[in-house]
């Protein structure tokens, strides 16, 4: 059993295991970290950023200075922005036979995968995961594809330029892997090829391996899975949580008496705690808004926005807000929210309960109806008549690289009335501003992740008690910037088994049984050949010598089997002790048997009768095994 | 010998009062808890007396299940659950969670505060029983304990409809509740893996009818709607509020907005609106067309359908009217239906099944003068029956026969003499055994459960190395020792068992003399005996030693000279117990003597 380590994200994994003659690929999430080296894709014609100078070598050479732009002292690649794929060379990927989706985050790399290495396979997910991720991955093809950019560079990339460039396009690791984004043709495609699931569903896979879904409780449809034989246990748990947000909540009882837990998606922000986050961004919402300022919260269209809106919907009357308009822009902002209210049976239970009344499940739809909110493809068209400032906007993308966001990064990046709220995890902040700067914004962190932390990980871990458990190495050390904080890793017995980037792991299992099933009825009598066994004799008489004789155990007490063997009529016996046992002879029929502790020898003429006899005396002091 | 039991309580060679008890591997199951509706007495509710005498309910059943919100298959509910006392689960779908409470409590409010019954369930029962209901996701394997495991397949039907699997171990039994085989305008059309149980429990309510296409009748229905409302008529569609309703309001819907109609079309509000409501929240169980388009159109929000006021009854010039309830005995649908009946430009159609008793069955009847309220009424208008109910035709049942597989089937819900044909169809058509007991009646088959092992991989591999790959489905032999400890059961290899177990092989050895007349030498002889056996037994080892004795696979031959008779040569033929056979073939051969030496 192995597993090879096709991603280096520990949020976004990419791992396949080989399990009892199967190839399994769990989740295939895509690193989108890579953008942030790039210039972002405005939407309407930004002066700005087209005069950034070009960047030169410190001699003053300047054949990069098409691709490389440089803004307040960093330094970006000019071009369509790039994702930094699984590693699709350490496994030959057509061999996969099966995908299983935990997430719809971690389904991000899917078209690479399903259509450009041969896979033929079938990919497995829950309907909300599916229908959320094509969403997201409808409105990454939109942001990237409404603004078309001619140039795509590619000599930055090569190994002895690269070298030469300033941080952190010198570290960028795997450039040479980076790859534009699909078409919504391959978006599709890719979809096709996935069959839904549901939660605790046993799905059999060429009835050697069954994997389950099981509810992960961080995302609508979100799921860890079980692979397991009838006498291996593997899970894998993948962006889970314990905190009551919508998703229903997390299935822990069924990871118990794993052999190897694979685990992946912890949080990202294992210092905050997301229930202050989120009321650092009410406060703060509150506070800009009231000083006549925007608020642009940089997100994705589906996930921690529902929650967001919730805390809102309850807020902003108590905060006097109740007039401020909210906007939510993106290609896919309708189909989200309306796609929130119908996934009653993989919601909590409270919201479920609403359902049955029936009502929507989420009370966004009450701040759409009341005029509240209000959402749109884009800025262009029906946004810009209807747009009121001060306001609230949700818009992506959190990378601030392409999307709605960064016309408005543009717009009010200039006014210190304004804030920006971070409140997705995935991207770093500061990295993501870089650039936009200087910025005269307000600029505010409250990233909100709601995935497991170390302390829950251990109580888990305590809880389900795997043999083994298996992560990216990230989670065995102290995050580089807070090396002393040695709480802040997995702590477990045996300590837990790390993989990088293109690593393969030997998974410690040591296999012992395996299923058969047998009949009720007594097997034929062995002595008649059962059919299938076509055999040529020389004589038919020989035996087989593969019908096996059960093996004997137990001891002979010599008195006792000396009173049978008169019983049953034979004569003139002499017992003599010898070191280790006795021989008892028969001198009547010039037989001998020796009889110790642990063995019986009889030793007589050849006749088959006696020996019969004699053997089935014997027999009666032992049992068969 | 293991057997599967299936008793109808209710629905056994009838419609109506579905309850089916299923006893399968020592587990007993109820399936459904339907209420009559063509009865007011005790006939109404299943017998649940039969389950037990005195003893609990809750001791005896393990797990109920509820196909789909219909009063016939969950009508006794509340007052079993509550009336009679069950505490163990209930399951169904989470559609199904949902609508069925609203339901009950309506058969409830008619039954108390229209007929003044008694003795009848409360509201507080109906939210008590629904406290015993585990909602079930499609296809979810749910574990009701250890052994007994039940999962959902889609039947389409009304919405949240499901057929269940009830397995233990080896054996399952699949119940599908009522269901249909073609999509219609709301809903899709039921699925099952080929999951081969040992027994398929399914409806039969249109077991001999082969139904025309739907669209001839959806044409022919929009024809007669057209055609009322232009010569300026009214229609009046008496409906249930969820599941048809639905269905013949997309269809208006879209035709209305094709032919670009302005009648106006009304449906009776309260239950119905919250119904529209129901269905656009579960989208997910409509079908693929609907579930596709929903973000820009969900089908469910009706442009052309506005809420009904009873004013508007008296309203002049063409309307089209979707009234409560279906079979016009009460409510709303009675009363318009008294205002139009007079007039022949009016019509009325049935879209559904009609109880005896009802106005509904009097006119479908061809009854044309009707005592109501002490007052006679004549009927002028049009009436029309139409066959909207979504169960599976015969074509439909033998579909799902076939894709299931089962080993047997068994007919419910459905009446004697339609079953009768279908069970001949059945038995001939797919070979396939088929039953249909009448109420109270047990069927009873017997079953041939797998017993699964756990075996030792050095087991297996000693197996394999003999080169006898195992071959799928077909039994073989095996020698092991099988532990059985905490109901898990063990084959390993006896050795292993011996040294699990903390015990020592006793080894039983055999060696007998065998005289052979022979001057030659002792190694002579051996190469003689060599050379004998290496002829006759082709198929095993024999060796000869540089020590000068013979072995044969492991039974070891030596020759020895008794010192007294130089032409007798003595061979040592020694064995264990374990190559017995082996042994005893050899000094039976040997002792016929050895051929002569062709020097």
């Amino acid at each position: 059993m192995k597993l090879y380590c096709l991603s280096g994200h520990p949020t976004l994994p990419c791992n396949v295991l080989k399990f009892k003659s199967t190839t399994i690929m769990l989740d295939c999430g895509l690193d989108m970290t890579s953008t942030l080296n790039f210039l972002p894709l405005p939407l309407v014609q930004s002066p700005r950023l087209s005069n950034l100078p070009g960047w030169s070598l410190k001699d003053g050479n300047a054949f990069l200075d098409k691709e490389l732009k440089e803004c307040s002292g960093h330094v970006f690649v000019d071009s369509v922005p790039e994702f930094c794929l699984p590693e699709t060379e350490l496994i030959d990927l057509s061999t996969v036979d099966v995908i299983l989706i935990s997430n719809y985050h971690c389904m991000m790399a899917l078209p690479y995968i399903t259509e450009h290495t041969g896979f033929t396979g079938t990919v497995y997910a829950t309907e909300p995961t599916v229908q959320i991720g094509r969403l997201l991955m409808e409105e990454l093809v939109n942001f990237i594809e409404r603004v078309p950019k001619a140039q795509s560079a590619s000599l930055w990339k090569n190994k002895d330029i690269q070298r030469l460039l300033p941080s952190p396009l010198k570290d960028a690791v795997e450039v040479s892997t980076w790859r534009r984004c699909y078409t919504m043709q391959e978006v599709n495609s890719a979809l096709s090829k996935i069959q839904l699931v549901g939660y605790s569903q046993k799905i059999e896979l060429f009835g050697a391996v069954q994997v389950t879904p099981l509810s992960s409780g961080y995302a609508l449809g979100s799921s860890n899975w079980i692979i397991q034989s009838h006498y291996e246990k593997v899970s894998y748990v993948s962006g889970s949580s314990l905190l009551t947000t919508h998703p229903q909540p997390m299935d822990q009882a069924s990871l118990k008496n794993s052999d190897v837990l694979v685990l992946t998606g912890l949080t990202q922000i294992p210092t905050a705690n997301p229930d202050g986050m989120v009321g650092e961004f009410c406060s703060n919402l509150a506070l800009t808004v009231r000083n006549g300022g925007n608020v642009l919260v940089p997100c994705y269209p589906s996930g921690v926005i529902y929650d967001l809106l919730e805390c809102l919907y309850q807020y902003i009357d108590s905060a006097g807000l109740s007039s401020v308009p909210l906007y939510f822009i993106s290609p896919v902002a309708n189909s989200s929210l309306e796609f929130s209210q119908i996934f009653a049976e993989w919601l909590c239970h409270n919201k479920q309960s609403k359902v049955y009344l029936p009502e929507p499940p989420f009370p966004h739809a009450e701040l759409i109806q009341t005029n509240k909110l209000k959402h749109y493809p884009s800025i262009h068209g029906d946004f810009s008549n209807d747009f009121r400032q001060p306001c609230v906007v949700f818009t992506g993308h959190p990378s601030l690289r392409f999307g709605d966001v960064v016309h408005f990064m543009e717009l009010w990046g200039k006014s210190s009335l304004n804030t920006v709220i971070f409140t997705e995890p995935d991207f770093s902040y500061l990295e993501a501003l870089a650039p936009y700067q200087p910025l005269a914004m307000k600029c505010i962190y409250c990233p909100i992740d709601t995935r497991l932390n170390f302390i829950q990980v251990s109580k888990l871990l305590k809880e389900v008690q795997p043999l083994h458990v298996v992560c990216p190495e990230q989670y065995t050390q102290p995050p580089p910037a807070q090396s002393h904080r040695m709480d802040l890793m997995i702590d477990c017995q045996p300590p837990a088994m790390s993989y990088r980037r293109a690593e393969v792991l030997a998974l410690p299992f040591k296999r012992r049984y395996e299923k058969i099933e047998i009949m009720p009825e007594p097997p034929p009598r062995p002595a008649q050949p059962t059919s299938g066994k076509k055999r040529k004799r020389v004589s038919d008489d020989v035996p087989d010598c593969k019908v096996l004789k059960p093996l004997l155990s137990g001891s002979i007490p010599v008195e006792q089997f000396v009173q049978t063997l008169e019983k049953h009529g034979f004569s003139d016996i002499k017992v003599e002790d010898t070191a280790k046992g006795h021989i008892v002879l028969l001198q009547e029929a010039e037989t001998l048997i020796q009889i110790e502790e642990d063995s019986t020898h009889i030793i007589c003429d050849n006749d088959e009768m006696l020996r019969v006899r004699l053997r089935d005396l014997v027999l009666k002091f032992l049992q068969k095994f | 010998m293991p057997e599967i039991r299936v008793t109808p309580l209710g629905a056994g060679q009838d419609v109506g009062r579905s309850c089916i008890l299923v006893s399968i591997a020592g587990k007993n199951v109820m399936l459904d808890c339907g209420m009559h509706m063509g009865f007011n007495d005790d006939r109404r509710f299943p017998d649940f007396s039969y389950i037990t005498q005195n003893g609990r309910l809750t001791d005896f059943l393990d797990c109920v299940i509820i196909s789909h919100f219909h009063l016939d298959h969950c009508g006794a509910l509340p007052y079993f659950s509550e009336m009679v006392g069950y505490d163990g689960p209930i399951y169904m779908t989470h559609p199904t969670q949902a609508i069925c409470p609203i339901l009950l409590e309506d058969y409830r409010k008619i039954a108390v505060d229209k007929k003044g019954e008694a003795n009848f369930f409360t509201s507080q029962m109906i939210k008590d029983c629904m406290k015993k209901v585990v909602a079930v996701h499609l296809h979810q394997t749910v574990q009701v304990d250890d052994e007994l495991e039940i999962k959902a397949y889609y039947a389409g039907h009304v919405l949240g409809a499901a057929m269940f699997q009830i397995k233990v171990g080896s054996e399952s039994v699949v119940y599908t509740g009522d269901y249909n085989m073609t999509p219609d305008r709301h809903l899709g059309a039921a699925w099952i893996d080929k999951c081969r149980p040992n027994l398929l429990i399914t409806e039969s309510t249109y077991a001999t009818t082969i139904r025309d296409s739907k669209r001839c009748r959806e044409r022919d229905f929009l024809k007669k709607v057209h055609e009322t409302v232009e010569r300026g008529g009214k229609v009046l569609i008496p409906v249930f509020a969820l599941g048809r309703a639905q269905e013949l309001c997309i269809l208006l819907e879209t035709f209305w907005e094709r032919m670009n109609l302005k009648v106006p079309i009304y449906f009776s509000t309260g239950l119905t609106e919250k119904a529209n409501h129901y269905y656009k929240l579960f989208i997910p169980w409509t079908n693929q067309k609907i579930r596709k388009t929903f973000v820009q159109r969900n089908m469910f929000e009706f442009k052309h359908i506005k809420a009904f006021d009873r004013a508007f009854a008296d309203n002049p010039g063409p309307m089209v009217v979707f009234a409560t309830p279906g079979m016009l005995h009460a409510g709303q649908s009675l009363q318009i239906f008294r205002k139009w009946a007079g007039n022949e430009k009016n019509m009325v159609i049935m879209p559904g099944y009609c109880v005896q008793g009802t106005v509904g069955h009097k006119i479908l009847s061809g009854q044309r003068k009707l005592e109501m309220e002490g007052r006679q009424l004549e009927v002028k208008m049009q009436v029309e029956y139409m066959s909207f109910s979504a169960h599976a035709d015969a074509k439909g049942i033998m579909q799902l026969v076939g894709q299931a597989e089962p080993e047997s089937v068994l007919l419910v819900h459905g009446e004697a003499k339609k079953m009768e044909f279908l069970k001949q169809k059945i038995e001939q058509e797919l070979r396939v055994n088929c039953y249909m007991p009448a109420n109270g009646e047990t069927v009873t088959l017997p079953t041939s459960p797998s017993i699964p092992v756990g075996i030792s991989l050095g087991l297996l591999k000693r197996e394999m190395a003999q080169g006898l790959l195992p071959e799928a489905k077909k039994p073989r032999l095996l020698h092991g020792t099988l532990i059985m400890k905490d109901s898990n059961f063990r084959l390993v290899s006896s050795e292993q068992a011996l040294k699990e177990l903390g015990l020592a092989e006793h080894q039983l050895r055999f060696t007998c003399r065998v005289h052979l007349h022979d001057t030659r030498k002792e190694q002579e002889t051996a190469l003689r005996v060599y050379s004998h056996l290496k002829s006759v037994l082709k198929d095993h080892c024999v060796q000869h030693l540089p020590d000068g004795s013979v072995t044969v696979e492991s039974v070891l031959l030596q020759a020895a000279a008794p010192s007294e008779d130089p032409g007798t040569k003595v061979l040592l033929v020694s064995w264990t117990y374990q190559d017995e056979e082996l042994g005893s073939f050899l000094t039976s051969l040997l002792k016929k003597g050895l051929p002569q030496a062709p020097s």
